[in-house]
């Protein structure tokens, strides 16, 4: 109970912030049009770079190992592991589908969550992928509030989880409000197969997977950039855009993003 | 006249055909010289060397130094232009070439293109999966103002821009160090020194 508490609490201060950043226009509803981008303000550099930088070290002795490690184990495993988190997050995804609209989208990740869990031995087997279903796209809380027109508020640097937004943190805090059903039937559910440390467990192998899969990325980004945290805040910006906005590749609103930038320089 | 005007049709049709063709061939051309030099049983520096030379001819780097340093470069008088283009040139091919070098045999498929307009073209392309790695969707912003000499500006890897991303460090060094270009300098010349 004081725990629910404590997220609600945490939440709504959160979620203040964002209130007041939109005074600066940034959070409040704007027309969906590639011509609005605006540019996500930095309001706690300070903070953020030394959240940043103790992520840092966090990753060298802890996380980074640990990724190294996974990455040695065969290949099943990684596959089935990946593929096993992957699954679960179509817990969030299809909620969040049929709150931008989406309902076709979400009618065929249910069939891809029913399949790859069952026939799929507990999503370890992407069985949907193998059957030709389409290609699977995460969505989120964040996402849909984005979808919905909110701005992301100011840039901010959590503890061990990295870049986000106030709006993505918003949109995280969500799952634990009961958006997701996984977390729901891990803490609340009455039943002998699910608990607390298989939520913490997945989540954790969920940051695993990810990390092992971009190591090398990782290390090139920090080795050519004049200023990592401002690289990786970069990336993490085009990204959250771009999910939000579905792009796909050759997207016109990414190449038009800065195009009059770009016409002003003619040689 | 009807017949002039037939003709001219067809000439410009075929003036912009060779025009989008040449950003197509240009960008699987330029891959693919870089795909020789990894592929060869060379050293690094032999390879970081080779991808130098092939970046000097292929890439605007002086039109993507003057888009990193974004509204800033309007505050530059001719001397700081000039020394900003040297020290950028220097940090671009080190940072572009010690990026690609890391990069063993790549494959690289382009798949379409798209006119944005007589001074770009976007080129797709497909860095082709491998054992260790899916595949990478890469778009190349190609400046065509010049048809007879293309050149790079941009690569959008998976919908994330990397000149953006270097503008967007640029301006970071900036604004932290009181709008100071001299600090931008020092960083780009430790950079290429180190």
């Amino acid at each position: 109970m004081f725990r629910k508490l404590a997220i609600i609490i945490v939440t709504s201060i959160l979620l203040s912030f964002s209130a007041n950043a939109g005074s600066d226009g940034q959070l409040s509803l704007k027309e969906n049009s590639s011509k609005n981008i605006t540019e996500t303000k930095d309001c706690f550099e300070k903070l953020n770079r030394a959240t940043f930088a103790f992520n840092q070290g966090l990753d060298k002795a802890v996380i980074k190992p640990i990724a190294e490690s996974y990455r040695k184990l065969p290949d099943p495993i990684q596959s089935g592991t990946s593929n096993a988190v992957k699954n679960l997050s179509n817990l969030i995804t299809i909620p969040n589908n049929v709150l931008q609209g989406d309902v076709k989208t979400a009618i065929i990740n249910t069939g891809r969550f029913v399949l790859n869990t069952t026939v799929g031995l507990l999503g370890t087997i992407d069985v949907a992928n193998k059957m030709g279903f389409p290609k699977y796209e995460k969505e989120d809380y964040g996402q849909t509030l984005g979808a919905w027109g909110f701005g992301p508020g100011c840039y901010i640097v959590l503890p061990i989880l990295g870049p986000s937004t106030i709006r993505d943190t918003a949109g995280s805090f969500t799952n634990v409000m009961g958006g997701d059903p996984f977390y729901n039937a891990s803490i609340h559910g009455n039943n002998e197969f699910l608990s607390e440390g298989l939520f913490i467990t997945t989540k954790a192998l969920n940051g695993i997977d990810f990390r092992a899969n971009n190591i090398e990325s990782f290390d090139n980004l920090e080795k050519n950039s004049l200023d990592f945290y401002a690289s990786v805040k970069s990336l993490y910006l085009q990204d959250r855009e771009n999910k939000i906005k579905n792009n796909k590749r050759g997207n016109i609103d990414v190449i038009y993003s800065d195009e009059e930038d770009w016409e002003e320089i003619n040689n | 006249m009807k017949r002039l005007f037939v003709i001219l049709f067809m000439l410009n049709i075929n003036i912009s055909y060779v025009q989008s063709l040449e950003a197509d061939i240009f960008v699987q051309s330029t891959v693919n010289r870089a795909s020789d030099i990894l592929s060869k049983n060379i050293s690094k520096d032999e390879k970081i060397s080779g991808l130098k030379e092939i970046a000097k001819e292929t890439v605007d780097i002086k039109g993507v130094g003057y888009y990193s340093l974004g509204s800033f470069r309007k505050n530059l008088d001719n001397n700081q232009k000039k020394k900003y283009l040297t020290l950028f040139e220097s940090y671009f091919l080190k940072s572009f070439s010690s990026r690609l070098s890391e990069y063993t045999n790549p494959k690289i498929d382009v798949v379409g293109k798209k006119i944005l307009n007589n001074n770009y073209t976007i080129v797709n392309s497909l860095l082709v999966a491998t054992s260790e790695r899916p595949e990478i969707k890469i778009d190349w912003r190609i400046y065509t103002k010049n048809p007879e000499n293309p050149l790079i500006r941009d690569l959008i890897i998976e919908g994330l821009s990397l000149a953006r991303t270097q503008k967007e460090e640029f301006t970071s060094i900036l604004n932290s160090n009181n709008k100071d270009v001299n600090v931008l300098f020092k960083t780009l010349e430790e950079f290429s020194k180190n």
